[in-house]
């Protein structure tokens, strides 16, 4: 009798415990995430005496100077424009040929195929490089923005064609079957039944391989030149061989993560949906 | 002329029949071709570069001498063991730690709450932000002089420490820069398996009694399985190839000391530094075995799992 009371009278409390528990682990979880971005943000809005001074760590007047260094003396307004072109063009590419190819292989089962697709996330990056460099310098095209459009291709494509083949795998096919019947060639079927269909699955794909070009270093660090530098390698080289100016490398660093970290606040949910895809088949 | 017109139908339809007939491999192949393109042109190269003595120029001749480099990688205490080491320290200690934290993290947010989605912005921040500028960012944070974690040591009363610049802190502080990127990574995969599970055998252990750890334990974990190596899988390969933040933090070499120097890092030193692409090509050799090795014994293990 006294033992049933005891129990009534726990499991509420265990779980008002458990709920603060969460609560407090949760808040830790987030100020962990977000704190040292934060701090990036502000010492980017810093002169460098302000960054020197543990005073004025958060109190202090914010100053647009390492912004104005970043867009006026280090002429980043030209690496914005290259990381970008390279990203659009990779992904747009990519996305052409692997589309297609993730279709066929999710329909006609094509597991070997697909492994050797997927191989290609798996080769050291670096020793790919090598290779590529020699070809691409005796093209004489190192420095132009083809062999890091093509660099990153090798990257994106896979990581579409992953995606894809999940997206393709969980859409029925009856509806390409009935289209058939009303006439339309198996061709055809894809082209405007399932491509209409997968548009999420693309934006998907399409945001996710943006996001990995932009951030991309090793490729650009080796095959870019003067006039194709990417953002990663314009914020490597910031750092001089004297001192750093802590100020003006926060503030490209800002520059490079904020566009991102804006794409992916609107496009939240396609992001997690990419990054798990096929995780949960098994 | 009606008759050209006719022909060219005729020819359309004719290459309409034969691509529907063959689309398996229309479909297919252009992006296989690339790829196969990209990479086995490379690795065919890596293989012949590993057993001759190419140095200097991309240009440059070079001769066969077998498997001499193999030999003197391979019995090189210098450098690349301790390149083999501490690419097994990062990865493995990394490894624990985010899967560990990422797992108790997905179980704290598997049921739903108010200001879940305050928590999945902050999951997902870390996780897409450029990894260059995130190095950057933690050298910042992590200066000895000027950083924001040794005045917070200082608050509690603990020394400063060297963080990065330090020869046996620099390793671990790279460990924890990884972690906090990519334990995100970890807690959305398995969150998508754990909303993929059903709720019924959680629920059956629950009514037989089993209390919280129990039934994650026996009932949720094992179930979870799957997921779980697929995520440790993802993860172990991209942290094994860990480039940018060791790069960016460190520069050439992974310090003075090679304090940070992975296989990774040693065998971009050797190409675009030293120019010494028969010994780079040979680590490169050695390390891909490795990955690939790594990798066959993790999906033996998950086919297990699954069965």
């Amino acid at each position: 009798m006294t033992s049933t009371t005891v129990t009534r009278r726990q499991r509420p409390m265990m779980a008002r415990v458990y709920t603060s528990f969460r609560f407090v682990t949760l808040a830790f979880v987030v100020i962990a995430f977000l704190a040292p971005l934060a701090w990036m943000v502000l010492s980017s809005l810093k002169t460098n005496v302000d960054i020197y001074n543990s005073e004025a760590a958060f109190i202090f007047e914010p100053t647009p100077r390492n912004f104005e260094t970043v867009f006026g003396q280090a002429n980043y307004l030209q690496y914005i424009w290259s990381s970008f072109f390279i990203a659009l063009a990779s992904t747009a590419l990519s996305l052409v040929l692997a589309v297609p190819a993730a279709y066929s292989m999710s329909r006609f089962v094509m597991k070997k195929s697909a492994a050797l697709v997927l191989l290609a996330r798996v080769i050291p990056g670096v020793s790919l490089l090598v290779p590529w460099y020699f070809v691409f310098s005796n093209m004489r095209i190192v420095g132009s923005y083809t062999p890091l459009v093509l660099s990153h291709m090798f990257v994106a494509l896979p990581l579409i064609l992953y995606i894809m083949m999940s997206f393709f795998d969980s859409l029925p096919e009856e509806l390409e079957e009935q289209a058939q019947i009303d006439g339309l060639t198996p061709i055809g079927a894809f082209m405007r039944i399932a491509l209409p269909l997968s548009v999420p699955g693309i934006a998907t794909a399409g945001i996710l391989s943006f996001i990995f070009s932009w951030n991309n270093f090793m490729f650009a660090l080796v095959l870019s030149g003067a006039k194709t530098k990417t953002l990663p390698v314009a914020i490597f080289d910031f750092v001089g061989y004297a001192s750093i100016d802590w100020g003006g490398l926060m503030a490209a660093a800002v520059v490079v993560t904020i566009p991102i970290m804006v794409i992916a606040l609107f496009t939240q949910k396609y992001i997690v949906s990419g990054l798990t895809a096929g995780a949960t088949k098994g | 002329m009606s008759i050209a017109s006719a022909t060219r139908r005729d020819w359309q339809s004719a290459f309409s029949t034969w691509a529907n007939k063959h689309r398996k491999w229309v479909l297919a192949a252009p992006a296989m071709v690339f790829v196969a393109l990209l990479i086995s042109f490379p690795l065919g190269w890596t293989l012949y570069l590993s057993v001759t003595d190419a140095s200097g120029s991309v240009r440059a001749s070079n001769d066969f001498i077998g498997l001499q480099n193999y030999f003197e990688v391979l019995a090189d205490t210098d450098r690349f063991w301790p390149a083999v080491v501490r690419t097994a320290i990062f990865t493995g200690g990394a490894l624990a730690i985010e899967m560990t934290l990422g797992m108790c993290i997905a179980l704290l947010l598997w049921r739903p709450f108010r200001g879940q989605g305050l928590v999945r912005i902050a999951i997902l921040l870390p996780l897409v932000a450029t990894p260059v500028a995130v190095g950057m960012m933690w050298r910042l944070i992590f200066d000895p002089n000027i950083g924001f974690a040794n005045q917070m040591l200082a608050w509690v009363g603990i020394p400063a420490q060297p963080w990065l610049a330090g020869e046996f802190t620099a390793l671990p502080t790279l460990m924890f820069v990884e972690i906090w990127q990519w334990t995100p990574m970890v807690v959305l995969i398995l969150l998508a398996g754990l909303s993929s599970l059903s709720d019924e055998p959680d629920e059956a252990a629950r009514v037989d009694g089993a209390n919280a750890w129990q039934r994650f334990w026996h009932v949720t974990f094992p179930l979870l399985m799957p997921t779980f190596i697929t995520a440790l899988l993802l993860r172990g390969i991209d942290a094994l190839k860990t480039f940018d933040i060791l790069y960016a933090t460190k520069g050439k070499g992974g310090g003075s000391f090679h304090e940070v120097e992975t296989l990774n890092i040693y065998a971009y030193g050797l190409s675009f530094d030293y120019m010494d692409y028969g010994k780079s090509s040979t680590v490169l050799v050695i390390f891909f075995l490795m990955i690939i090795g790594l990798i066959w014994i993790l999906t033996i293990r998950k086919k297990r799992s699954t069965l």
